[in-house]
């Protein structure tokens, strides 16, 4: 299948799912609840991707988001799987 | 204002007023048109009946007995003799008019219509759908019901009804009376009214024709007492007086069977004056005037417009305790400070809690009066009030000031005059960034302007030239503390914006440190006292020797007002944009800066040290030593730069730009060579032997090379010029020391102007072919194109003067259009952002604690305590701490 996979652009930075025990020690170490972290939508295209690669992926789950950073070189992002279409 | 009940709005439903509701909520009936009986009491049942609330002190409110302050005022009512139409409900009552029978009052659908419409309206005007979507929906409806000409219920022949504007309906031609439309109104069904938009619950068609007004409270339209004991009443007041009068004559003509036409005029003047009464602008009537000619200002003029309640008194803000006046420069006072002219300084007050601590002070303070000055005729502050526990202010005189010192105790507080060290908010608007408001410390001084240190120009992108900024007075020690800490305008010396200074040395202060530093001149020992004594330096530099007398060295001078053991290392800015070698400095004893333990050794301070953006030595000031050593290094220096130029002296003139004649006839033959050049280009062109650049038609490529010889000749012109223009021309050391204006203005001036420009490209508007109808059709010349051949000194000629104005009004446009457009984009961001913050964590979170970045910046740094962007300078940390390493 020679579809185009997103997550290979080069534009597109790293998504990773967290599995449960990861996403409990980010969550401690963030010291917030679920709920507060920033969303993603579940139609987003990188959700999509992974979707293709690692089956379904279920609302609220927790994606890390590893990007290139013009000022910290690196920078780490969190972001909640959300169900709703469009994210506020 | 400490508790209190805490609700939610949930909803908002406007609706009508029903005759019946306007008397259940009046509490007097008014039958007078009369106001106040002759001892100046309201007469009862007039429009100042006591029923109506008080707003004379001592009087008692007829309805809840409350006093001046306690009672909220109540409403009356009036009954007009006969109806009369709500100015502001003329295209409803229309609308209803055109949409129901004139004989059943149903609105002209069939039922299959009816019953397909309710539901939608229905849903409408339940749910939370938008507005706009309702109106459309009702009017599709009403329209559609208002083409039937005949009635689908009763079959009646329908007429058509004209709105004769303002207030006035006929039907074929006759007046509809309001009477007549009223019954009308009262005919449609409640089931109907659903389709027109309207609750039946809440509002009935025909209450928007009036039979009873409702008359405001006298706290809405008080009467004004004049100095003179004069009355006079408010213009509602006067407008009711006019509605009550017409009305009493027009119910006796009704009764006593006058002619119909009377009654008709009458009936149409009660119509005018209730319209006015809500609406004085109403399009096709003349405004009710007040005797002396003023229009009156009722109802809608009080709501609408900037001046209105809503945009002036609800949306707009305004405070006490300020002050606006002109400002002007003074270089005497700190950057911290802002001179405050004793006028304005009387005026303005900062409250003082009396204790047991401070009583004596005070009332030592309160003795004085309210103009008080010492035995040499200085300004001191006075009181101008006292205020007594229980909130009543008393106004301090000098004849009443030594009593009401006496009579101050503990738990008082007194508004005590603006006194030298007073910290006060500084504004110059458009508040752009925070460096906008500062907090500066108050000076007393004499005149009318506010004065500052010329340093703080920059934050407040402020100049001279009519310039006025505002002052506010703190009026609590909270406030008063975080200015000091976080406001003051040290502690906002670097930019959060790019990490740098936003202080520091402009125009004179750096041709000054300039002429005080390069090559590092000598002065004599009366000149360096000179210089010296601008500053509050207490010692001389080591001097040098010649001939037994004693010499200074400039960088010596300058050394005195750096901190102790200050480090720096950079290059000035002399030789900045100059491609490959400096035709100036090949000394690196000018032009590498070297201090070393709070002495310049080497180098010249210009630009690149001192001012604002770029001024490293402030910037490293204030992050070694912190603000106060970096705001008095500020102050020093641009007090030292006036000292330097009374000795020295600098004039700029036209003579600046004086240049040999060889030069003139050499720049001549430049430019001449430069329109031949243009001229073989077009040749070709025209010939079309002209080699396309990659990527681009003949056309570009030529305006691109013509475009890139007459900015060689430019250059080239610049050259010959400042070859003969030396570091000892006045605009020279200007540019090269980045005081003001850069190499190519002087070249300008004493060369060539240039090409000019219009969107990248050379002149090319105007006439069809042609910039100008001195020029043939098609010449894309040199001069047709705007070429400037002459400098600004020997003058432009017409053609050339015409073609600049079109390249300069570019610039002026350009700027004008930028500012709303960034302007713009700057509030959007602002009201995205504001509700966000930086927490403990570092983290952005809105007010709902989601994250919104989980480091600000991704790096955590404050650019406002960065160097530049970046969390530490290393390479100067190390030069610092261990002296010469790389």
């Amino acid at each position: 299948m020679a579809r185009f996979n997103v997550l290979n652009h080069e534009l597109v930075p790293e998504h990773q799912i967290l599995s449960k025990k990861d996403e409990q020690k980010v969550l401690k170490e963030l010291g917030i609840r679920k709920d507060l972290l920033p969303k993603i939508s579940k139609n987003d295209p990188a959700i999509r991707a992974l979707e293709e690669l690692n089956g379904p992926i279920a609302e609220g789950t927790v994606i890390r988001i590893i990007r290139k950073s013009p000022t910290a070189g690196v920078s780490v992002y969190y972001r909640m799987v959300s169900g709703s279409e469009v994210i506020k | 204002m400490t508790s209190g009940i805490s609700k939610k709005i949930k909803e908002i439903r406007f609706s009508l007023l029903s005759p019946e509701e306007i008397r259940r909520m009046s509490q007097v009936k008014i039958i007078t048109a009369d106001t106040y009986d002759d001892d100046g009491y309201p007469i009862e049942k007039g429009l100042m009946d006591l029923h109506l609330g008080v707003i004379e002190p001592g009087l008692r409110c007829a309805t809840c007995g409350g006093k001046v302050d306690e009672c909220p005022g109540h409403f009356g009512h009036i009954e007009l003799a006969m109806p009369v139409v709500h100015i502001e409900f003329i295209k409803e009552i229309k609308r209803f008019l055109d949409a129901t029978c004139k004989v059943c009052g149903r609105i002209k659908l069939t039922d299959e219509e009816i019953k397909a419409y309710k539901p939608r309206m229905y849903e409408l005007m339940h749910s939370k759908a938008d507005v706009e979507l309702l109106e459309i929906n009702i009017k599709k409806i009403t329209d559609e019901a208002a083409s039937r000409t005949i009635c689908p219920h009763c079959d009646a022949q329908q007429t058509k009804i004209i709105l004769d504007k303002p207030t006035t309906f006929r039907e074929e031609g006759i007046k509809v009376t309001p009477k007549e439309i009223r019954e009308r109104l009262e005919r449609i069904p409640d089931e109907d009214l659903l389709l027109f938009g309207m609750d039946e619950k809440v509002a009935r068609p025909e209450w928007m024709v009036l039979t009873v007004l409702p008359v405001p409270p006298i706290n809405v339209r008080p009467t004004i007492t004049l100095a003179t004991g004069e009355r006079s009443e408010d213009d509602l007041t006067h407008k009711l007086v006019d509605i009550i009068r017409i009305s009493q004559r027009l119910r006796e003509s009704r009764d006593n069977g006058s002619p119909q036409l009377i009654i008709e005029d009458l009936w149409d003047l009660l119509q005018f004056h209730v319209t006015t009464y809500y609406d004085n602008q109403t399009a096709g009537i003349p405004p009710a005037r007040h005797r002396s000619g003023r229009a009156l200002k009722t109802l809608v003029q009080r709501l609408k417009g900037k001046e209105g309640r809503f945009r002036s008194n609800l949306s707009g803000k305004r405070v006490n305790f300020s002050s606006r006046t002109v400002i002007s420069p003074e270089p005497f006072l700190s950057v911290n400070d802002v001179g405050v002219p004793e006028v304005v300084a009387r005026e303005l007050t900062v409250p003082v809690s009396v204790t047991s601590f401070n009583i004596d002070k005070v009332r030592e303070l309160v003795k004085r009066g309210p103009s008080p000055r010492d035995e040499s005729g200085r300004y001191i502050p006075g009181v101008n009030y006292i205020v007594r526990p229980d909130s009543r202010r008393i106004k301090i005189t000098d004849e009443n000031a030594e009593i009401n010192s006496e009579r101050i105790d503990v738990g008082w507080t007194i508004e005590r005059q603006l006194m030298e060290g007073d910290i006060v908010l500084f504004n110059r608007q458009p508040s752009l960034h925070r460096m906008s408001m500062m907090g500066h410390t108050v000076r007393i001084l004499s005149d009318r302007t506010f004065r500052f240190n010329l340093a703080v120009c920059t934050p407040y992108n402020a100049d001279f030239d009519g310039d006025e900024m505002n002052l506010h007075v703190l009026q609590n020690e909270e406030a008063r503390a975080e200015a000091r800490i976080i406001m003051k305008v040290e502690e906002q010396m670097l930019s959060p914006r790019f990490g740098g200074p936003i202080i520091g040395g402009i125009h004179d202060h750096i041709t000054a440190m300039f002429l005080l530093t390069h090559r590092n001149p000598r002065f004599t020992e009366e000149d360096t006292i000179n210089m010296i004594s601008y500053v509050d330096v207490d010692h001389l530099p080591d001097p040098e020797i010649i001939d037994g007398k004693k010499y200074y060295r400039g960088r010596d001078i300058f050394s005195l007002i750096l901190p102790e053991g200050f480090n720096a290392r950079f290059s000035s800015k002399l030789c900045a944009g100059s491609e490959g070698k400096c035709p100036y400095e090949d000394r690196v004893e000018d032009k590498e800066v070297y201090i070393r333990s709070g002495k310049l050794l080497t180098g010249t301070i210009d630009e690149a040290a001192i001012s604002p953006f770029s001024g490293v030595i402030i910037e490293k000031i204030f992050k070694k030593y912190g603000p106060s050593v970096a705001s008095t290094f500020v102050d020093r220096m641009t007090r030292l730069a006036i000292g330097v130029l009374n000795v020295i002296g600098f004039t700029t003139g036209i003579h600046d730009y004086d240049i040999p004649e060889d030069a003139v006839s050499s720049i001549r033959s430049v430019s001449k060579e430069a329109v031949a050049k243009i001229n073989k280009l077009i040749e070709n062109y025209q010939a079309g032997l002209l080699e396309p650049l990659p990527g681009r038609s003949v056309d570009e490529t030529l305006e691109i090379e013509i475009l890139g010889v007459t900015g060689e000749v430019r250059d080239q012109s610049g050259k010959i010029a400042s070859a003969h223009l030396g570091l000892n021309n006045p605009s020279v050391i200007m540019a090269r020391s980045g005081a003001r204006a850069k190499m190519l203005n002087i070249s300008e001036v004493a060369g060539m102007v240039g090409q000019q420009s219009v969107r990248g490209g050379r002149i090319n508007r105007g006439y069809t072919g042609r910039t100008l109808s001195h020029f043939e059709k098609g010449d894309i010349g040199a001069e047709a194109r705007g070429f400037v051949q002459s400098s600004y000194k020997n003058g432009l000629n017409p053609l050339e003067y015409f073609l600049h104005s079109i390249g300069g009004r570019e610039g002026l446009v350009d700027t004008a259009v930028r500012t709303s457009r960034s302007g713009y984009m700057q509030r959007r961001l602002i009201n995205a952002f504001e509700n966000l913050k930086i927490d403990e964590k570092r983290r952005v979170v809105d007010t709902s604690g989601s994250i919104i970045q989980f480091s600000y910046g991704e790096d955590g740094i404050d650019p406002a305590k960065s160097d530049k962007g970046r969390a530490v300078d290393v390479d100067y940390t190390i030069f610092d701490e261990v002296g010469e390493s790389s």
